[in-house]
């Protein structure tokens, strides 16, 4: 009996995550340096979708051309990374994975940054080159990171791949402040990508991060059995007959392209990645068959907050929304740490 | 001559520049227990790991005639299962989701339920195990006892022809060894199935076994009976000392 009560309190906690990241995005649409009131809010959105016809006000273009694209955005966002790092996280069976210490937001930053400097464009995409070469980026650095990882230590231990992961990262921020020597008149786009920002969200935009975070979103909660196993350990994955190799490479390809999409639209925002899956777990456990949907969620909600704060706290300057999560995210983790050591 | 479920031909492992396993040649037939023994470093447990795909081999290895590489992870799983020496569990899973997770070979997809022969063979894991009232309790909380007979309850959950164990009592219980070795046993009478043990203990060895390999820095020392195979001259040359004479005066201490 206990049993069933806890699951039957898990799926309510499941069904609370929609509920809570609709209520999150309707309250960073209406809220901004012109207040819109939550009712006029959801009418304009309601009628945008049921194509009515709009009051004459200036709520309109407010909510439609500047706050909905970039709220999208930011949830589409917050949601990529944290999936991404809640597989991560199980599939290396370390709760300090995730894009940023396994070095893939590094190389994607990177492939970005070289995109710009040289002005490398796809003709008729006009942020086409940037991403492309961010996502390709993205895959190189994971595959040079587990080759490496591989030829040290072929049983491609979970430490080798983060403390090779980190020394990559350091590696291509290095390259970066190279390259941003050389390249004074592209300073402010770089910095951009440098610290995270939602600045340039369009509905286009909004529209590549869905296709992106649905299609390899399905991809990694296919992968929820193994994952799973791998959080157990990879070596009870292998003996219960999940296919190691395969999963891996599903995991690691799927992770890539969406922190290189990410970066591409969004420039690195950390910790988000991070922190989202360890807040979620909390709730509703380990077991990914749970975690990776509320994790969409959760990661849609935080980012949507860290965005609202970034561009009200300060008004009307603007925070780099990297700063913001990472200050949540450090405190976070300082908490945590601190009750985790407390406790044992 | 009963069926060959496993077998070995000029199998050496490598780690680094390292021969671990130095061309290993044997069979495992239905219905034995073998024990595979000799000192620390002789290459017993990474027998194990090439066997389950952990550790990369030379040499072939076949499972009911057919190499094991051409099976697909599931097949395989189906076949062969695996007790591994430490459990490292990273994330707090109840006992429950552990042993449900015996079945991944058997349950086709994530989407479809489970059937009544998975929730069969779950169940009877757990009356083995005596995991019941552990069930709803975070692996992370176990003792090391109760960890190993959540992962015991995986395996049986499994439901493989082969066992693979990797030094299932080590370090537990004298209890705890004796119903475990017990509950093999009682696993192996069912036709069809054999088990493949790595042992520390010889006596454990001696008298659960029906057949045993004693392996020596890395190399073959014999492979018979485990009467034969345990002999003094066999013991005396891979331990380095008269084992006969130490385990006699180890028992005299407890004749009262």
């Amino acid at each position: 009996m206990t049993h069933k009560s806890s699951t039957g309190k898990i799926s309510r906690a499941l069904l609370l995550f929609p509920v809570l990241t609709v209520v999150v995005m309707l309250v960073s649409i209406a809220v901004g340096s012109v207040s819109i009131p939550l009712t006029d809010t959801a009418q304009v959105l309601w009628n945008a979708i049921w194509k009515l016809p709009q009051p004459d006000s200036m709520a309109v273009p407010i909510v439609l051309s500047t706050r909905l694209p970039r709220v999208l955005c930011a949830a589409l966002i917050g949601a990529a990374l944290s999936i991404s790092g809640a597989a991560m996280q199980g599939l290396l069976k370390n709760p300090l994975a995730d894009g940023t210490t396994v070095g893939v937001s590094g190389g994607a930053s990177l492939g970005a940054v070289i995109a710009i400097v040289f002005g490398i464009t796809i003709p008729g995409l006009p942020f086409g080159g940037v991403m492309v070469l961010a996502i390709v980026f993205a895959c190189l650095s994971l595959i040079a990171i587990l080759t490496l990882a591989y030829k040290l230590d072929s049983s491609l231990s979970t430490n080798t791949i983060i403390l090779l992961g980190v020394i990559f990262t350091m590696f291509t921020s290095s390259v970066v402040s190279l390259l941003i020597t050389f390249a004074d008149d592209q300073i402010h786009s770089i910095t951009f990508w440098l610290m995270g920002s939602m600045s340039s969200s369009s509905y286009l935009n909004a529209i590549l991060l869905l296709v992106a975070t649905l299609s390899c979103g399905l991809v990694l909660f296919g992968c929820s059995r193994e994952l799973n196993a791998f959080a157990i350990s990879e070596d009870n994955a292998r003996h219960i007959g999940v296919n190691v190799r395969r999963v891996k490479f599903t995991v690691l390809i799927a992770v890539s392209v969406l922190i290189g999409v990410c970066v591409a639209i969004s420039g690195t925002i950390g910790f988000v990645g991070l922190v989202t899956p360890h807040m979620i777990r909390i709730i509703v456990g380990p077991n990914h068959r749970r975690l990776l949907p509320a994790t969409v969620f959760g990661g849609a909600s935080f980012l949507m907050l860290a965005d609202l704060v970034s561009r009200t706290i300060f008004s009307p300057r603007e925070l780099p929304i990297g700063v913001v999560t990472s200050f949540v995210g450090a405190l976070f983790f300082l908490a945590l740490f601190y009750h985790a050591r407390k406790r044992g | 001559m009963p069926e060959t479920m496993l077998k070995l031909d000029h199998v050496s492992v490598n780690y680094g520049d390292v021969l671990v396993v130095d061309d290993a040649n044997f069979q495992l037939r239905a219905g034995e227990w073998l024990m595979v023994v000799g000192p620390n470093g002789a290459g017993k447990s990474t027998i194990i790991n090439a066997i389950s795909g952990s550790a990369p081999y030379r040499g072939r290895i076949s499972c009911l005639d057919r190499d094991i590489r051409s099976y697909r992870s599931v097949e395989l799983a189906r076949l062969m299962g695996v007790l591994a020496q430490h459990h490292g569990v990273g994330y707090s899973f109840t006992v429950r989701e552990v042993v449900n997770m015996g079945r991944y070979a058997h349950t086709r997809s994530m989407f479809v339920s489970r059937s009544d022969a998975d929730e069969a063979a779950i169940a009877h894991a757990i009356e083995l195990t005596g995991l019941e009232p552990f069930l709803d309790q975070s692996v992370l909380t176990l003792s090391g006892g109760e960890l190993q007979r959540t992962f015991l309850a995986q395996l049986f959950a499994q439901d493989p022809q082969i066992l693979l164990l990797d030094e299932p009592t080590n370090h537990l219980d004298l209890a705890y060894q004796e119903q475990v070795f017990d509950l093999i046993r009682q696993w192996l009478r069912h036709p069809g199935r054999a088990v493949m043990s790595v042992v520390h203990d010889l006596s454990l060895a001696k008298s659960y076994g029906t057949r045993a390999v004693l392996l020596d820095g890395g190399r073959m020392v014999a492979d018979d009976s485990v009467l034969n195979a345990l002999s003094q001259r066999h013991l005396a040359d891979v331990y380095r000392m008269d084992v006969f004479a130490w385990m006699r005066k180890m028992l005299t201490q407890w004749e009262e």
